[in-house]
């Protein structure tokens, strides 16, 4: 057999195999969670190996979104996540539109600074933002996290979002200001209407952030249990030894689920922009 | 005066103003908290005096010898370097290997693809306590696997084949290179479905096999990418904090920097040494970045 097609059968076999091999390691661990976050703690114990469980129950979710808690914990999370999207894209959108079509003082220097915010390490700010909160009395109140998500999310969100607002073409606004539009109501009748895919992108990105976020919600929230999120919940649970293992997988797929789905629901928006303007992870 | 103002001049004012509240949000949450975090390290402080350490208080350089001579500090730098190479490089090889198999069409291509973007969309929390059932020693499903139980996040060392391993380190990075495939994934698929295809079909017709195509062909177009992902990975793992702590809050010989920043922020109360670290760890990140864009840089002009 020729080098060639010995490689070529070669790869026959190991291209399903290892399609199937990243299938099995990304797919089972969250199929094995959602089965154990409906079977009741009992069987676990008694039968570890098991992967599907003989008797359904629901009552692990009717736990933990009561008792546990997590009820509290999504309303807050949803009140954290929606006002960063919205204060996020009323910060970023006159903002990129500026870095996008006006020359003014300092617009290449503003680019480096999002580069540097972007990379920036969360640990290093943690520290000044802990110590600052604590001074102003700010720590355990939701607004003060929703700054700090929004001040992180918004360099990266100008950044995608220029790079949208530059495709769109300029003929069109001067159109718009021969008309008679201010600079304001052109951005507002023209160019966002034609920049909904790349704001649905932005605003799906900075949800995301804000959900899934973890330090700064623990070093703020960590003290008032009735303004935690619910990633800080769940990591604040996890350690109870009070709590069945089965009822806090339902806090997790609780957790999991919402942020699957609205990521699913504008996935190509998302990694094309991913892929543009690279995200923070 | 008002009135002459040029267009030139309008635009720029109007520019200004449109990317002030950018501006602003950051100078305050990021860029002045940073200066902050510089003076802090160079203070004495704790929650309990910080209001009697002002801005021009005693400057010390106390944090840092404090903190150098502490034994756990290098422990913990060299744990940081090895997640952080260790993670970088698998998670990159593996979104490697995981593009160019789903690079050509099969069916159920979309299904695979959702479920390999998962681990990298899913909340950290939710993988991290995931992971922490599947392997934990008592009635983890991974335990139930093998003959005898490991406990993979709580023991610093095992022996794996008659070779002492670091158990938990290991179990970190894996996590590491499992939850970030999917970032590499991304880009270097996207990039592979950019490149033209009349490249590889003239390798074919030229007698090249596929492992010479991805040599010759592909590799050379896929350098910029992947120069860029280890950048990326690296940067972003070198100072990561929640996916150590989550899985073993940095002990069984796990401990990185950023963990040690935490620990010394909340549980010794210690914001100056806290701060210290976190400025040596960000000090040693950028050497590292410099020595690679310049070995990098230079690569790169060679190769033009």
């Amino acid at each position: 057999m020729s080098r060639d097609a010995f490689e070529r059968s070669l790869l026959r076999v190991l291209r399903p195999v290892t399609i199937a091999v990243l299938f099995l390691a990304t797919a089972f661990p969250f199929f094995y969670m959602v089965t154990l976050s409906v079977r009741d703690i009992q069987e676990l114990i008694l039968d570890p190996g098991s992967l599907l469980p003989d008797r359904l129950t629901l009552d692990t979710y009717k736990d933990v979104l009561t008792r546990q808690g997590f009820l509290t914990f999504m309303g807050n999370s949803a009140i954290v996540a929606v006002s960063s999207v919205v204060i996020t894209l009323l910060i970023s959108i006159p903002g990129a539109y500026a870095v996008a079509r006006l020359s003014f003082f300092g617009r290449r220097q503003v680019h480096f600074l999002f580069l540097a915010v972007y990379l920036f390490p969360a640990i290093v700010l943690a520290i000044p933002l802990f110590v600052l909160f604590t001074m102003l009395g700010l720590r355990g109140s939701l607004p003060g996290l929703i700054l700090v998500y929004i001040a992180q999310t918004v360099p990266v969100t100008v950044y995608m979002l220029r790079n949208y607002f530059e495709t769109v073409p300029a003929s069109v606004e001067e159109a718009a200001a021969i008309d008679g539009c201010s600079r304001i109501s052109t951005i507002w009748r023209v160019v966002l209407p034609l920049s909904k895919p790349a704001l649905m992108a932005t605003g799906l990105y900075a949800f995301m952030i804000a959900w899934n976020e973890f330090l700064f919600a623990l070093l703020f929230l960590v003290e008032r249990r009735d303004r935690w999120t619910v990633s800080l919940g769940l990591s604040q649970l996890a350690g109870s030894i009070e709590i069945p293992t089965t009822v806090l997988m339902a806090g997790s797929v609780v957790l999991t689920l919402p942020i699957v789905v609205v990521f699913f629901a504008g996935e190509r928006l998302l990694t094309e922009g991913l892929t543009a303007g690279a995200e923070k992870g | 005066m008002t009135k002459s103002r040029t267009l030139r001049e309008q635009e720029g004012r109007a520019g200004l103003l449109l990317i002030s509240p950018t501006l602003l949000i950051t100078l305050v949450v990021v860029v002045l908290p940073l200066l902050w975090a510089i003076m802090l390290a160079f203070q004495d402080v704790r929650l309990i005096n910080i209001r009697r350490a002002g801005l021009f208080g005693n400057y010390t350089l106390e944090n840092f010898t404090y903190v150098l001579e502490e034994p756990g500090f290098w422990s913990a730098l060299a744990n940081t370097l090895i997640y952080t190479i260790a993670g970088t490089a698998l998670s990159i090889a593996i979104g490697l290997v995981a593009a160019l198999a789903l690079r050509e069409k099969f069916k159920g291509r979309t299904i695979v693809r959702a479920s390999i973007l998962i681990p990298y969309v899913a909340p950290v929390v939710a993988v991290a306590f995931l992971w922490e059932v599947m392997l934990n020693p008592q009635y983890g499903i991974v335990n139930t696997w093998l003959s005898e139980p490991i406990a993979f996040l709580s023991q610093a060392r095992g022996t794996f084949l008659g070779v002492q391993v670091p158990v938990a380190l290991l179990t970190v990075i894996a996590f590491e290179a499992w939850r970030y495939f999917p970032f590499a994934f991304l880009f270097i698929l996207a990039r592979l479905q950019a490149m033209p295809h009349e490249l590889e079909e003239a390798a074919t017709v030229d007698g090249a096999t596929p492992t010479q195509r991805f040599r010759y062909v592909i590799m050379p177009q896929l350098w910029r990418i992947i120069a860029l992902l280890s950048v990326l990975r690296f940067v972003f793992t070198f100072t990561k904090f929640d996916d150590v702590y989550l899985l073993t809050g940095g002990g069984a010989g796990t401990e990185v920097v950023s963990v040690r920043v935490y620990n010394f922020l909340t549980a010794r109360d210690d914001i100056g040494a806290s701060a210290a670290q976190a400025i040596v760890l960000a000090v040693v990140l950028v050497v590292f970045l410099v020595v690679y864009l310049r070995f990098f840089g230079k690569a790169e002009e060679r190769t033009a």
